[in-house]
């Protein structure tokens, strides 16, 4: 292994043929204007997200020491005015950054775990001759196809509804409808990996199904994946909003959604049309960041799409 | 619920495999092989809803009133009533029957029947989804095309823009500012319904006044859903503008308009037509959360309502129903796409 140059191990080698492709990618994504922007947005949205303890006292979201001038517009104190319950709509606003991101994140987890499982999965067995095979893949097609078809939101409203509303809720709905779109991607492009060489060379050698699946047909997924996975956190977090906007969400944690959803039932327009206002903003924002930069992700890893 | 989908999926499975499948000519079975599947897809719904509702709460009985405390006697009678205390498969069959039957039970609010309340909402929200589609059809469909045909023009980086940020919009907080600007600070338009109190008058006032009523709620959906009909229309544009015979018909002395208008359009219309069929699972959440904000009448509120108060009964009946709705329109879709592409056949 070490014969010649001493220094250099299969290991290291790897390592460092990993860091330039990383480098290259860097070098290509940082061209891309519009995901540059996405990815400032982003990166300033999830230090904001991060550091809500610091910027704002948590016990701003107990109405109970809530003592302004209930929906009040902005002044030097509250900049962004205050809610119906007399908080703060900045106090909101940034721990809303914190939860919308957390839901939105952890939803995406759940969903692009299963998706990838199951579209590596039927992939993979897809491809086989064995009819066991062929089966596998079908049923996980078919289950796949009536996640697509059956309506998310009345789905998730009806789940939501029958289980009890909170936070932890809303991530389990959201992930377990929505991972059915990246599942079909993954399992085309599994498809496609199947047919290469190495891996009847892997086949040939006596990988087992696992080995084929984890160290041949995932690793090759995997960019595709990645791209939708940004593309999917903002679909998860607009699914969020509308949800915690029909009032399914967990009072005591404010989401960007659950804001809206006071703001509607609780004085819009009577007040502090920033109430409004900002959690819209803050929504479309995150959402667009996370579309930029899903689609300057997808343009730097197939350069067909990079003349759009 | 997981095992109840996966077995509905199996028996989806063995029917596309099954034997007498191969008997009948390709477009023919394509047909047959896809209307089957949706029936299936329908009924594992049915199965799904009969679940959700009455077998995962751990008490229905307590779930269909309000949780109030009950006697044993008074739980006795509800069980009793709905036929909660039969075997798991009687009940089933007894749900089946009565839900082909148009009976889906009555509405804990006001106690009429779950049918009922539907009918009357019906209307109100196609009448709704109905223009905002044509609307956001026709306008998204022109925009993608000029923007498409002229890429990288100042038309295509705006209305690309503009359209990108309509996508990431909540529709109900489009709906709320709307709704504050024009018909609060303004009083241009209503805010909310869909009639006036006095009636609206008869005729062509009372049209007039339902129109006034519309154009709101009807604006926001346009808007929404018109993002991603350009959106489409512009990348398959795309995908054509390469395409050898776009170079034929221009080696053939055709003007650019003629080009565009007889050749690419007609080629890249296609995913969009279809798109419309199977986005109406998107359009029903978008119905939901506009009729809400601006009180309009039709199914959409009617499951707010029933959600919130909440109404079990009306819950279900409206999820059956846009079910039924979004797969009976994906059908359609996918049909229409193998009648037309001989692409999609083939696959």
């Amino acid at each position: 292994m070490t014969a010649g140059t001493a220094t250099v191990t299969p290991r290291a080698l790897a390592r460092a043929r990993r860091r330039a492709a990383i480098a290259r990618f860097w070098r290509e994504f940082r061209r891309d204007r519009r995901g540059m922007t996405g990815l400032i947005i982003l990166a300033v949205m999830i230090a904001v997200a991060l550091l809500a303890p610091v910027l704002a006292n948590s016990r701003g979201l107990n109405p109970i020491f809530a003592t302004a001038t209930p929906n009040s517009g902005p002044s030097l104190h509250y900049p962004l005015g205050t809610d119906s319950d007399g908080r703060s709509v900045l106090t909101e606003l940034i721990w809303g950054a914190r939860n919308s991101l957390l839901v939105g994140l952890t939803a995406t987890l759940i969903s692009i775990l299963i998706g990838a499982l199951v579209g590596v999965v039927a992939g993979h067995f897809g491809s086989t001759r064995a009819t066991a095979g062929r089966f596998t893949d079908n049923v996980m097609m078919r289950v796949a196809d009536w996640f697509l078809v059956v309506p998310f939101l009345p789905l998730a409203m009806v789940v939501a509804r029958t289980i009890g509303p909170s936070l932890g809720v809303i991530i389990l709905v959201i992930g377990l409808t929505s991972w059915a779109g990246t599942a079909r991607i993954v399992r085309a492009q599994a498809l496609a990996v199947e047919t290469r060489p190495y891996l009847e060379r892997a086949k040939a050698l006596g990988a087992g199904h696992w080995h084929q699946m984890y160290r041949h047909v995932l690793p090759n997924v995997m960019p595709l994946l990645l791209a939708n996975t940004i593309l999917t956190v903002a679909g998860t977090i607009l699914a969020e909003t509308t949800l915690s906007f029909l009032g399914l969400g967990d009072p005591i944690r404010p989401t960007w959604g659950q804001m809206l959803g006071a703001a509607y039932s609780y004085g819009v327009g009577t007040g502090n049309v920033v109430w409004l206002l900002a959690p819209g903003i803050a929504v479309i924002l995150v959402v667009m960041a996370f579309t930029l930069v899903g689609h300057a992700l997808e343009a730097v890893l197939d350069p067909k799409l990079r003349e759009r | 619920m997981a095992d109840v989908m996966l077995e509905g999926a199996r028996a989806a499975a063995e029917e596309r495999s099954g034997p007498g499948a191969g008997a009948s000519s390709g477009l023919a079975r394509t047909l047959s092989v896809k209307t089957l599947s949706a029936v299936i897809t329908l009924f594992v719904v049915l199965i799904g809803n009969f679940f959700l509702f009455r077998v995962l709460p751990a008490n229905p009985a307590k779930n269909l009133t309000h949780n109030s405390t009950l006697t044993a006697k008074q739980l006795a009678a509800i069980n009793k009533t709905f036929g909660l205390g039969l075997p798991l498969p009687q009940q089933f069959w007894n749900y089946l029957v009565q839900t082909f039957h148009g009976n889906l039970g009555r509405s804990f609010v006001n106690q009429l029947p779950v049918s009922q309340l539907i009918g009357q909402a019906i209307w109100p929200t196609v009448l709704l989804v109905g223009t905002s589609t044509v609307l956001s059809t026709v306008i998204g469909v022109w925009i993608g095309i000029r923007g498409g045909w002229n890429r990288g023009s100042r038309f295509d980086r705006s209305s690309t823009a503009f359209v990108n940020v309509l996508y990431a919009m909540p529709d109900f907080w489009l709906g709320m500012v709307l709704l504050i600007a024009l018909a609060g600070k303004l009083a241009l338009f209503p805010d909310g319904g869909m009639h006036s109190f006095t009636g609206g008058g008869s005729g062509l006032a009372g049209l007039g006044d339902l129109l006034w009523h519309l154009t709101l709620p009807c604006l926001v959906l346009t808007l929404v859903y018109l993002a991603e009909y350009s959106l489409v229309m512009r990348s398959s544009l795309i995908d054509e503008l390469k395409a050898d015979y776009l170079l034929t018909a221009r080696a053939k002395g055709l003007r650019d308009d003629l080009v565009r208008r007889r050749h690419a359009v007609p080629n890249a219309l296609l995913p969009s037509i279809t798109l419309i069929m199977l986005n109406l699972g998107f359009v029903i959440s978008g119905a939901i959360t506009t009729e809400t904000v601006f009180s309009w009448p039709g199914l959409g509120r009617l499951s707010y309502v029933a959600l919130n108060a909440p109404d079990y009964p009306t819950l279900e009946g409206t999820f059956l129903l846009f079910s039924a709705a979004v797969i009976v329109a994906n059908l359609i879709g996918d049909l229409l796409l193998t009648v037309f592409d001989p692409r999609v056949r083939q696959a």
